[in-house]
């Protein structure tokens, strides 16, 4: 079993993730949105959707350092007052999201307009999003030292994974908690191309911080499509 | 220099009868869709009045266009500096208008009508909306909802450019015989400076290099509504059902093979001039950071004379075809807004260089200008021509709207507008008196050929004369890929890049 969901389906899932997005990005790039709903409610959503972006991309980036440099996140916490800050820190971002996240699903159940554009995918979404912010407290809470063991352990299993030779020994002994909480996140990978989750893979709005102001294209001049030209 | 066209329309706010026959046949064209129902790219407000979204010039509230702040330019939506504010707020936006601003889409149960049982009552069709898709318990907004409401003081007094009258000059809203309220028609404005387009975080939008025009690529739109917060004209709007952002593309379908845009062509009234605009793009951002009063006189310096050789010159350089050349010395906007003057941009202190002009309307002069004394006015004196500021529409409200406060530049233009009318009634009628017309025409610093040329327009336009659009050369460029031309012929063009057209969410 466990060299089922963490031998075999990382690769299934991944493979529907990256070859999904490349086909909708390709193929159907009008559906690409945030699918904002902000112009039909926006006082509630205020209360959802700041705390919930600002918790869960605060919660990813420490995971995104961690997966690229374990040995920071091990350092860090190889002492006791250190750990203690990383991971009442880690709690509180985690406990915002899901303050946010809460917010959002009562939002999508009692708001009749926001109801009106909701599609099965956002509910899909929304319970994936739960699973995964209620497993990765529960292992805050319920075990000790949760980020270092996803430095020494989930990172080399991700990292094995990753060159092609799965030890799924390094993930298959952890607590279901645990378990739950990695499978879940490779089931939020393969949704990306299939929900509005694909506003997630952007790289526009970064480029914004370093373009000028003004945009023109040019339909006579090569390349046609974009010209970006700043006023001097 | 880099000269580049930019095409623009004009409006003559003394002929607009408010009929809205531009709004529908936009509507009609292009915003029948689900989750555009809301949309007016083309809508006609009475003034004074909230407009559309509700209060819309209010840019406290909604924080759109420019600012300038130590020195440099930029966007009202940051509030501090740089750009990373702006993306701070990219998943909560404090200043968006929401569905409720504009009005709730909605239709009414008319088959219920035929359907009812029978019973005591008579059955209704109650209104159903377009969003919910249920009943609504009753309508509280729609689109022109004020609509020749220009005295109530429930609507019209929430007109922001009501800021700096005088309590008598407030009368014009609660006196019934000072009342009197005209249409202010808007579309999108195609700014120079556009605000939309600096604030996308996507670069979704962009201006057209060729014509100047303000597009959205659909393709490329992600939703952040960052366009509808900054425009200070509110004229992106957002489509809740398929998440992209929309707005009015000058129907440039239209204007490529050199027809007038749909509202132009619709207008009864005959108020819309279309033509084309030179202007030297090296000089925006100086032209936009100038101070109020002096903001419209710096946006009529940036239009260049197309008929100065130098000019001519420039633009074949620039890669500007003759036909296009020919189009900018014959173009009304041109004439207009810089030969005659007396055409004024909307909102310039938002510091987007607006690229729609307005004439200000006359109104009566007779029974206000001595209602402070309590007499009658004299037709016959010659205060007639000098009484124009004590107009019933106050000149204050006049310069808020169309000239960022410089009275000056509202006078100039009425006064010019009722020397062109004095010199027509004395040829065609004789009551006016040559001395009188001379002397207006030199107060209004107009040459009889000038007054002539400008009844000639506004009043005769054929429409030929009214829209000068020149032909986009489809050989050489296109906005379409050539090898999908085919294709796409007879669609809307609309939505994405496939033919068919999207109304609600795919994924």
């Amino acid at each position: 079993m466990n060299q089922f969901l963490f031998g075999a389906m990382p690769y299934i899932l991944l493979t529907i993730a990256v070859v999904g997005t490349i086909w909708r990005f390709t193929t159907n790039r009008y559906s690409w949105s945030s699918q904002s709903s902000q112009f039909l409610e926006n006082k509630t959503l205020f209360f959802g959707s700041f705390p919930w972006h600002y918790g869960i991309l605060t919660v990813l980036f420490f995971h995104i350092l961690g997966f690229f440099i374990p040995s920071a996140i091990l350092g860090w916490n190889a002492e006791p007052v250190r750990l203690y800050i990383f991971e009442i820190g880690g709690l509180s971002f985690g406990f915002l999201a899901l303050f946010g996240l809460l917010m959002l699903i009562y939002r999508r159940l009692t708001n009749v307009r926001v109801k009106s554009v909701t599609s099965g995918w956002d509910v899909l979404v929304l319970i994936i999003l739960i699973i995964q912010v209620v497993t990765g407290l529960g292992n805050a809470l319920l075990y000790r030292w949760g980020s270092n063991w996803y430095a020494a352990a989930a990172v080399p299993w991700m990292w094995s994974v990753l060159s092609m030779s799965p030890e799924v020994g390094r993930v298959g002994n952890l607590p279901l908690i645990t378990k739950a909480h990695i499978f879940n996140a490779l089931i939020f990978f393969a949704f990306i191309p299939f929900s509005r989750l694909a506003h997630f893979v952007v790289i526009n709005p970064y480029k914004y911080l370093w373009r000028p102001y003004q945009v023109v294209r040019w339909y006579s001049r090569e390349p046609r499509t974009a010209n970006i030209v700043q006023y001097k | 220099m880099d000269i580049r066209a930019q095409l623009s329309m004009s409006f003559h706010m003394d002929k607009c009868i408010g009929c809205h026959t531009c709004s529908v046949s936009c509507k009609n064209v292009w915003t029948t869709r689900r989750g555009a129902e809301y949309k007016w790219w083309n809508n006609v407000e009475t003034r004074p009045g909230t407009g559309y979204p509700l209060t819309w010039e209010d840019q406290e509230r909604y924080r759109g266009g420019w600012e300038v702040s130590g020195g440099s330019l930029r966007l009202k939506l940051l509030k501090g500096p740089g750009k990373i504010r702006s993306l701070a707020n990219i998943f909560f936006q404090p200043n968006l208008p929401t569905v409720d601003d504009y009005y709730e889409p909605f239709t009414f149960d008319y088959q219920h009508l035929f359907n009812a049982p029978a019973g005591d009552d008579q059955p209704v069709a109650r209104p159903k909306s377009l969003i919910t898709g249920e009943f609504m318990e009753k309508v509280v907004l729609g689109p022109n909802w004020d609509d020749d409401m220009g005295g109530s003081p429930l609507y019209a007094s929430n007109d922001p450019n009501l800021k700096g009258l005088s309590e008598s000059q407030k009368e014009l809203l609660t006196k019934f015989h000072k009342l009197f309220f005209f249409y202010l028609p808007r579309i999108c404005n195609h700014c120079l400076n556009p605000a939309c387009v600096a604030s996308c975080p996507s670069g979704a939008l962009y201006k057209r290099g060729e014509d100047g025009i303000v597009l959205l690529d659909q393709d490329t739109c992600r939703a952040w509504r960052f366009c509808v917060s900054a425009c200070p004209f509110k004229k992106p709007y957002y489509n809740w059902a398929t998440g992209k952002s929309e707005k009015c593309i000058f129907c440039y379908p239209r204007t490529e093979t050199g027809q007038a845009n749909a509202c132009a062509h619709a207008c009864t009234g005959r108020i819309r001039f279309v033509g084309l605009l030179f202007y030297d793009a090296d000089r925006i951002e100086e032209v936009a950071k100038t101070p109020d009063e002096r903001l419209v006189d710096a946006m009529r310096d940036i239009i260049l004379d197309p008929c100065d050789p130098r000019v001519i010159e420039e633009a074949k350089k620039a890669g500007i075809e003759d036909n296009w050349i020919k189009a900018a010395q014959e173009s009304p906007a041109y004439n207009l807004f810089k030969k005659w003057r007396i055409a004024l941009p909307n909102h310039p202190e938002f510091r987007t260089l607006p690229m729609n002009f307005y004439l200000p309307p006359l109104s009566p002069i007779l029974h206000n200008a001595k209602a402070d004394t309590g007499g009658m006015f004299d037709p016959e004196s010659t205060e007639f021509f000098t009484a124009i500021d004590k107009m019933r529409v106050p000149v204050r409200f006049l310069a808020n709207m169309l000239s960022a406060g410089n009275e000056a530049l509202i006078l100039e233009s009425l006064k010019k507008q009722l020397a062109v009318r004095m010199f027509i009634r004395q040829q065609r009628v004789g009551d006016v008196g040559d001395a009188a017309v001379k002397q207006a025409l030199s107060a209004a610093a107009l040459t009889p050929k000038d007054a002539t040329d400008i009844y000639r327009l506004v009043s005769l336009g054929t429409f030929q004369e009214r829209f000068v659009i020149p032909e986009t050369h489809r050989e050489i460029k296109s906005t379409v890929d050539p090898r999908t031309i085919f294709e796409k012929r007879g669609s809307i063009g609309f939505g994405s890049k496939k033919t068919e057209i999207i109304t609600g969410r795919q994924w």
